[in-house]
């Protein structure tokens, strides 16, 4: 099965990062295949940004997403641009610290979008302090939503990606997105 | 034990430079190849080797004919606007005969145009770049791995020529992440050296065309020119004869060894009707709509091209034999389609779906075009 995420926010939020760590679970720890993409434009810090992640059991040809089943947005302005392409019966994790969904609302109810809320920066600046976790928050809010990849292969992928010396403070971020969702 | 890694195409492309023996690597960074510079900036000096950010990139290529000369494997990546600059350079790596490897990541061309999206406009560049008589090796990763795997072949091919090798990749391999599996039995071909003997000619007329090369600094009595030269690499420019040796020497040592340096791979050409030919990021949507046509119940193949120079005439004309169409899909308004025409126009109506503006080609748009050839 392919599974096609997009994950939209501004240029500093780390997305970029979530995407390399999803695809990076499932290919080196899940045992799957996966292509990360990116919109790759002259963002700087506050700017749009997107990154792309196909994972699939089989082997994965077309590299790039077209109608995400998984679409996360960390900002309202990649919210409002992107939903449109989010499939029927698609899911959208919001962070509602920087969306409306509500402004979105007319699609959702249009094409039976399953919302989450996943308060990442609310979460990463009170229980980590360190707003600049949101992104391995989401991540962990991700994993628990979609189980498109194991808890065990994301913790691993974390350890991978993360500067050495941060990983207790990410792994500890990961688990507060984890337990954000029932 | 092979090791796996999750890493960006111009990574690998690095790694597989290091893994290949690359210690010198000089250039300018530009985008979409930056990284590859990146990487090799950072990772050069751990294993003794060394890079240097240039002024340009015509001075990038002259320093990695040095940096051979001197006895390093070396290499520069580049792209459009870059390559367009090297020509000059290019031109003398191929009449004296130097191993370098080019990368061009390509990106929206001519000029400037568009640093951040994929294109496939260089190919003519890579082939007819330089002026005069040469005939390049140039390599299309269509993944990570490739870019890899084909970064390694193309210094071993450089070697094995005695001659510059392109790895032409375009912004959507330079940019992806995928999982690469490195090996640790990759082979890897020795640049040979000459014998310390009285007679020792480094343009020598030998038979397989390829002259073992010594360094600077191992004691040769060794002259390297642009001008046409004779057997020692002596000037010899008014003898048509001595031009005609060499040039026809440099050209027959690539064209006489094409069954092994040619490379395609093919699905489902044996029985199709149409067949598509591709190279690069495209064949990603290629393999996707070809497998999705047959699906469907059309006799569709396809053939990825390894290497698009020099161009594989024999193994394309075998793979197209049934087919009654031929469809290019590439990231240009056509270039290598006049290579597939020249070989497939006397059996095969050969079209060309040329996809412009930065975005790869989805399966869909392939599917449209083939329902347009069957007529349907």
């Amino acid at each position: 099965m392919r599974t096609e995420i997009r994950i939209g926010g501004f240029g500093g939020q780390g997305v970029i990062l979530a995407g390399i760590i999803l695809g990076k679970s499932a290919c080196l720890f899940d045992g799957k295949e996966a292509v990360q993409t990116q919109s790759y434009g002259p963002e700087a810090r506050g700017g749009a940004s997107k990154c792309e992640v196909v994972i699939s059991d089989s082997e994965i040809d077309y590299p790039k997403v077209l109608n995400p089943d998984i679409f996360i947005a960390m900002s309202n302005e990649a919210l409002i641009k992107y939903i449109g392409d989010l499939k029927d019966n698609g899911t959208l994790i919001v962070d509602p610290t920087t969306t409306d969904v509500e402004d979105v609302r007319e699609f959702i109810d249009e094409h039976n979008i399953d919302v989450y809320e996943a308060p990442a920066t609310k979460t990463a600046t009170d229980e980590i302090g360190l707003k600049i976790v949101a992104n391995i928050v989401m991540v962990g809010a991700i994993t628990k939503i979609t189980k498109v990849i194991s808890k065990e292969a994301a913790i691993k992928a974390i350890e991978d990606s993360v500067p050495k010396g941060t990983e207790e403070k990410n792994i500890k971020a990961f688990e507060a997105g984890y337990a954000l969702v029932e | 034990m092979a090791e796996e890694f999750f890493i960006q195409g111009n990574e690998a492309c690095a790694k597989g430079a290091i893994a290949a023996g690359c210690r010198f690597f000089a250039g300018y960074p530009i985008t979409p190849s930056t990284e590859v510079a990146e990487t090799l900036a950072r990772e050069l000096p751990k294993v003794g080797g060394s890079f240097v950010q240039m002024e340009d990139e015509i001075a990038s290529a002259g320093a990695i004919i040095g940096g051979s000369w001197g006895g390093a494997k070396s290499m520069t990546a580049t792209s459009g606007p870059g390559i367009s600059l090297m020509q000059e350079n290019i031109g003398y790596a191929f009449i004296s005969e130097t191993p370098i490897v080019i990368v061009d990541v390509q990106r929206g061309s001519p000029s400037t145009a568009q640093p951040t999206m994929a294109a496939q406009g260089d190919m003519m560049q890579a082939r007819w770049g330089s002026h005069g008589d040469y005939e390049p090796i140039a390599l299309s990763p269509s993944s990570v791995q490739e870019f890899f795997d084909f970064t390694i072949k193309a210094f071993n091919l450089a070697e094995e020529y005695r001659c510059p090798v392109f790895v032409m990749a375009d912004e959507v391999i330079g940019h992806m992440r995928e999982k690469i599996v490195v090996e640790d039995d990759i082979e890897i071909v020795a640049r040979k050296r000459p014998e310390k003997t009285d007679d020792y000619l480094p343009f020598e007329n030998i038979e397989n065309g390829t002259t073992p090369m010594p360094a600077f600094g191992d004691g040769f009595n060794v002259h390297v020119t642009g001008l046409t030269h004779d057997e020692r690499g002596y000037p010899d420019t008014n003898n048509p004869e001595t031009h005609d040796k060499l040039i026809q020497r440099i050209c027959d040592k690539v064209l006489n060894n094409r069954d092994k340096i040619c490379s395609v791979k093919s699905k489902g050409c044996e029985d199709a009707d149409i067949v598509i030919v591709s190279y690069g990021g495209p064949v990603r949507s290629v393999i996707e709509a070809a497998a999705q046509a047959r699906a469907d119940g059309k006799k569709v193949g396809y053939v990825k091209i390894d290497t698009p120079w020099p161009f594989p005439d024999e193994q394309l004309e075998e793979l197209t034999a049934s087919a009654k169409d031929v469809l290019v899909v590439e990231m240009n308004l056509g270039q290598m389609y006049y290579e597939v025409d020249r070989v497939c126009k006397r059996d095969a109506n050969v079209h060309l779906m040329g996809k412009i503006g930065g975005l790869l080609p989805t399966p869909d748009e392939i599917l449209e075009q083939i329902d347009k050839i069957g007529g349907n």
